[in-house]
């Protein structure tokens, strides 16, 4: 009782506790025995892979080492970079055609509601109605390689789904050297906000890390190998089709978001900056956009998310083991249901939360911090 | 002049890019299967057939109950629990509170896959492996924090002073919520049910490891499997496609104004 | 005394017709065009089992792909069909039967007089350490290459006979125009190309060691695999992984191919659905240096422990070993039965020197459709494909091919 307030207070907490007790069994029980799991050789050995009471063996990182650095998981390497150049061409698409949809309709043209519904209603859609409507859009032969036999040109080439070619390609032992360079240059920018911001503590921090990057990455950087030989990645052209029916469905979310953000600046601040002779295309970049930078950071991690998560898409659009289009979303999947490789597949659903979380975890924090000095 | 050009421009390019699919939906649906081909992809069909969606019905009939089924109980379970813990987190805020609250929303966006293999241990452990219930159970659970944030910033907007209120009259926890807070929540109940609809409606991951008999799939799964299969006439999927897309569809378009309060909820901030 | 008596009749009584009523659950991925096939067995049973309410469960998607995993969820999940279609050989054994999932069938099969009925090969294939686990129903053939020959004759060339002289032939046709002289289709049939590129660059005798661990997959002679096989990718469509196995077939017979090789099942494809003459509609030859051999594979039903009908599966198991119920399942799936004593004027040509062959030629088994490796390989290697097919690297390959072999102790 000294705990709560009064009785009302306890009878919410034990109202509410049945929930939380769920919730930490299923999120965070379950987060933690999947990380106990790939740390085990589950699946190794295919006697015991799939009995009824495995014998499992303790082995460390080992599944870790193998999925990084190990010869046979080439695939999960390029996974990663499917899911990077996913997310960002996923993200720069929404946002870019969100944001021109929302200025457009924020103008009012005729038909505007008419027009709002048209671009909002993907978003209502299940991931695998609209893969199994791209599928057949984007076929080979067929769908939007037809499209311009209708005005007389020939037919498109391009091979939405299964083109098997790379661009922008680096190798794996790169990698450290270029993550580390990135990271080191980010650190060095957020130093100097801190500095022209007058907190001195993280501003030291920050040049700090980022000295110590750099200074990694310039002399022992190009040391670090995890791969014996070269192994290249890039980006994969037939995710341009996946990237295409993902934007479909999702802009019409920052659209809303963005048309939310627009109709709620008032009016008399636009008067004001065109009373200041700013131009049309003025007022957009020094006034409207500004403000609508918290929307699009939101929608960044909404977004970045949702594409880090993609899995139901491509499955209905591509097939699960189609490679060219493969993430790691999907090749857990296989690993654990179809490979039988239950601790690998454990590893690559614990990296996955560890992306996740990379974006959400901050975002959660900036999120609740600010409503409560609210 | 020019603006207004490219701005209808704009909204003409737009309108054929989120519609074409539509279009080549509908008339791959209606056309008979040996007219499908791909070189006449875009061509209307010469002559409506509807047999496609009869098959499609009596095929997809089965599943459509159980997505039914699925979707109304853990959407009305998901919304009570929510609502009640709304209602403590806004207006009877217990120790550690602000701790707790965090925690339960980092749950609505872990990747599923991070909990797959245990959660498919314990379902069926616990003697729910392959059946609705087991779905419905983890549909439930993992639409708790969603829920509880919508109704949590809705019910902050109910004044404190009308709670003092019901206290000053005697009323308890209970008696407040059943008499104040319920009977305003009517709009929180149909952004969040309309949310829960469409998310637990649309959901695959979960529908296709847990729930692995064919008398028990949901819409979700069968048309995924129908459309994976080979050297598919195209007919049925898209078919089936515009049969499973329907019921969000139409919650959308009549009740799109609460829709897109539940997507905007979605992050984070009321 | 005699109440009691009465009651364990009753209950007796009882449990038999119980045994013939109920239900039973049939898992496989034969839909579409194999369905027929499966329904022609379903009726049989139907027939002798009126009261029984046969489930159909299937997951369609070729060689099992999706059905496997499926499967997977099913039987971890503690929800096993009553019976599944599993391919003989490590498929079964490799997967389900070291894990402890499966039943002994030994004594059905010495009920059944099955012992010598079904070749000797082949029960030492479904079977693990002495036991019988399962009960094949047919023999496909993997190694085969299909082709019309009105349309070689038009062109002028005749089937090659080695991978070399594929690759001239290759050549050949594509200075007539013909982009791609190789009909390809989606990821599991480039692995299936590829098994036959194996056997024939490497022989019956040195396939066969690389799946006792006798060969090693990074010996020189191996990687020369990867080798012939990138060069005979070089002459299939550029969009193969965006077609199944029947749109690979359909080049062929549109002209847009010359050559498609898969197993015969596309025989049954081609007489079934597109309703050509075998010798005449479409033509087959050994895949290029296997002339003489004899990949095999079979698909057959076993029984998971802990069944919830388990005596109409046993039923269903019966049937599907007798002779009535696969000279009626075969004909319509296109594939030879796999006991000794079927007829063969229920079967059509290609299907009649499929027999032929399978009585004289040299038998091994098929890698892709589960004889030879147990899942936990056979799915990996498709990382071993994709190795190959992104870096074109065939050393690599190879190496990756050998450290999954490692890892999953094959062959040991």
């Amino acid at each position: 009782m000294r705990w709560f307030k009064n009785k009302d207070t306890l009878y919410g907490f034990l109202v509410i506790l049945p929930s939380l007790v769920l919730l930490g069994i299923f999120v965070y029980g379950f987060i933690f025995q999947t990380f106990y799991t790939s740390l085990t050789d589950w699946g190794r050995d295919p006697a015991q892979a799939l009995s009824a009471n495995p014998q499992i063996r303790f082995t460390g990182f080992e599944n870790y080492r193998e999925l990084f650095g190990g010869f046979v998981d080439a695939r999960f390497r390029q996974d990663l970079f499917n899911t990077f150049y996913f997310t960002l061409f996923f993200i720069l698409g929404c946002l870019g055609l969100g944001l021109t949809l929302a200025i457009v309709l924020d103008r009012g043209p005729k038909g505007e509601g008419f027009f709002r519904t048209v671009f909002l209603f993907p978003m209502s859609l299940s991931f695998i109605v609209t893969g199994t409507i791209w599928r057949w859009m984007l076929q080979p032969q067929g769908g939007v390689n037809q499209l311009p036999t209708l005005v007389g040109l020939p037919r498109g080439e391009f091979g939405w789904l299964t083109s098997r070619e790379q661009i922008w390609q680096v190798s794996w032992n790169d990698l450290p050297f270029f993550t580390a360079l990135v990271v080191g240059v980010v650190l060095a920018f957020v130093a100097a906000a801190a500095f022209r911001g007058g907190e001195r503590r993280r501003g030291w921090i920050a040049t700090g890390s980022a000295g110590l990057l750099l200074l990694w990455a310039l002399t022992l950087g190009r040391t670090l190998q995890p791969l014996p030989f070269d192994e290249m990645h890039g980006f994969n052209l037939a995710f341009i089709g996946i990237i295409l029916a993902a934007v479909w469905q999702m802009s019409g979310y920052t659209m809303a978001l963005y048309l939310a953000g627009l109709r709620g600046i008032p009016e008399e601040l636009r008067e004001a900056a065109r009373v200041d002779g700013a131009s049309e295309w003025q007022l957009y970049l020094r006034v409207i956009f500004p403000l609508l930078a918290p929307i699009t950071l939101s929608a960044m991690i909404i977004l970045g998310h949702i594409s880090l998560k993609i899995f139901d898409l491509i499955f209905a659009m591509a097939g699960p083991d189609n490679a060219p289009t493969d993430v790691p979303a999907l090749l857990m999947y296989i690993t654990t249901f179809r490979a039988n490789q239950i601790a690998k597949g454990a590893a690559i659903g614990t990296i996955l939360l560890l992306l996740v979380a990379a974006v959400i975890v901050p975002y959660l924090y900036s999120q609740l911090k600010s409503e409560v000095r609210r | 002049m020019i603006g207004r050009a490219l701005q209808y421009a704009i909204l003409f390019l737009a309108t054929l890019f989120f519609l074409l699919p539509v279009y080549l939906v509908i008339i791959t649906a209606f056309k008979e299967p040996a007219a499908i081909s791909l070189s006449t992809t875009w061509q209307p069909p010469e002559r409506w057939y509807w047999e496609s969606f009869s098959q499609a019905w009596t095929a997809f009939l089965p599943k459509l109950q159980n997505s039914f089924f699925l979707t109304v109980t853990a959407t009305i379970l998901s919304a009570m629990l929510g609502s009640l813990n709304g209602y403590v987190l806004a207006k009877w805020r217990f120790p550690g509170a602000n701790i707790v609250f965090p925690l339960m929303l980092f749950g609505m966006f872990i990747p599923y896959q991070a909990v797959l293999i245990p959660l498919f241990q314990f379902i069926r452990e616990i003697g729910l492996g392959g059946s609705l219930w087991g779905l419905i159970l983890v549909h439930v659970v993992y639409g708790l924090p969603i829920t509880t944030l919508i109704f949590r910033n809705y019910y902050a907007e109910i004044p404190d002073e009308m709670i003092e209120a019901g206290r000053i009259d005697g009323a308890g926890f209970f008696g407040i919520y059943s008499r104040i807070v319920f009977p305003l929540s009517v709009p929180g109940f149909v952004v969040v049910i309309i949310w829960q609809f469409t998310q637990i409606w649309n959901e695959f991951l979960f529908a296709v490891t847990l729930v692995s008999s064919p008398a028990n799939q949901p819409i979700t799964v069968a048309l995924a499997q129908l459309a994976g299969g080979e050297a598919v006439k195209w007919n049925l999927p898209m078919a089936g496609a515009l049969l499973a897309a329907l019921p969000t569809l139409l919650v959308y378009i009549f009740l799109g104004r609460y829709f897109i309060r539940g997507l905007l909820a979605g992050s984070v901030k009321g | 005394m005699r109440k009691w008596l009465f009651t364990l009749a009753a209950a007796a009584l009882g449990s038999l017709a119980l045994a013939q009523s109920g239900r039973l659950e049939i898992f496989s991925w034969w839909a579409g065009d194999e369905g027929p096939a499966l329904q022609a067995l379903i009726d049989l049973y139907k027939k002798r089992y009126p009261n029984v309410e046969v489930i159909n469960a299937t997951v369609t998607g070729g060689a099992g792909v999706n059905a496997k995993a499926v499967l997977k969820t099913r039987m971890l999940g503690g929800d096993p069909p009553d019976s599944f279609q599993v391919h003989a050989g490590q498929e079964l054994t490799g997967t389900w039967v070291v894990a402890d999932r499966m039943e002994d069938l030994t004594p059905l099969f010495q009920q059944e007089g099955w012992m010598n009925r079904f070749p000797k090969g082949l029960i030492d294939l479904i079977s693990y350490k002495g036991k019988i686990y399962s009960v094949p129903v047919n023999i496909h053939r993997s190694n085969v290459m299909w082709y019309v020959p009105a349309k070689l004759r038009e062109w002028g060339v005749q089937p090659p006979k080695t991978w070399a002289e594929f690759l001239t032939v290759c050549q050949t046709l594509k200075s007539k125009g013909l982009e791609a002289p190789l009909a390809l289709g989606e990821n599991w049939t480039q692995q299936h190309l590829w098994e036959s590129v194996a056997l024939g660059v490497l022989g019956a005798d040195d396939y066969s060691k690389l799946w006792t661990g006798q060969l090693r997959f990074n010996d020189p002679k191996a990687v020369a695999v990867w080798n012939t096989f990138g060069r005979v990718l070089d002459c299939a469509n550029k969009d193969a992984s965006g077609l199944s196995w029947q749109q690979a077939v359909d080049r062929v017979l549109e002209g847009k191919a010359a050559f498609n090789i898969m197993g015969d099942w596309a025989a049954g494809y081609m007489t079934t659905t597109k309703g050509l003459k075998p010798g005449e509609g479409f033509g087959w030859a050994p895949a290029p240096g296997t002339a003489g051999v004899f990949m095999m594979l079979s698909d057959s039903f076993g029984l998971p422990k802990g069944v919830k009908n388990r005596t109409n599966a046993l039923n269903w198991l019966r049937l599907v070993g007798s002779k009535e119920g696969q000279d009626a399942f075969n004909p319509l799936k296109g594939s030879i039965a796999a006991r000794t004593d079927s007829d063969p004027s229920k079967y059509n040509a290609y299907l009649q020197s499929a027999m032929r062959d399978w009585r004289s030629n040299r038998i091994v088994g098929s890698l892709v459709h589960g004889a030879v490796a147990p899942e936990s390989f056979m799915s990996q290697f498709g990382t071993v494909m994709e190795i190959y097919l992104s870096s074109r690297n065939a050393q690599a390959a190879a190496n990756a091919a050998q450290a999954i072999a490692n890892q999953v102790r094959l062959g040991q």
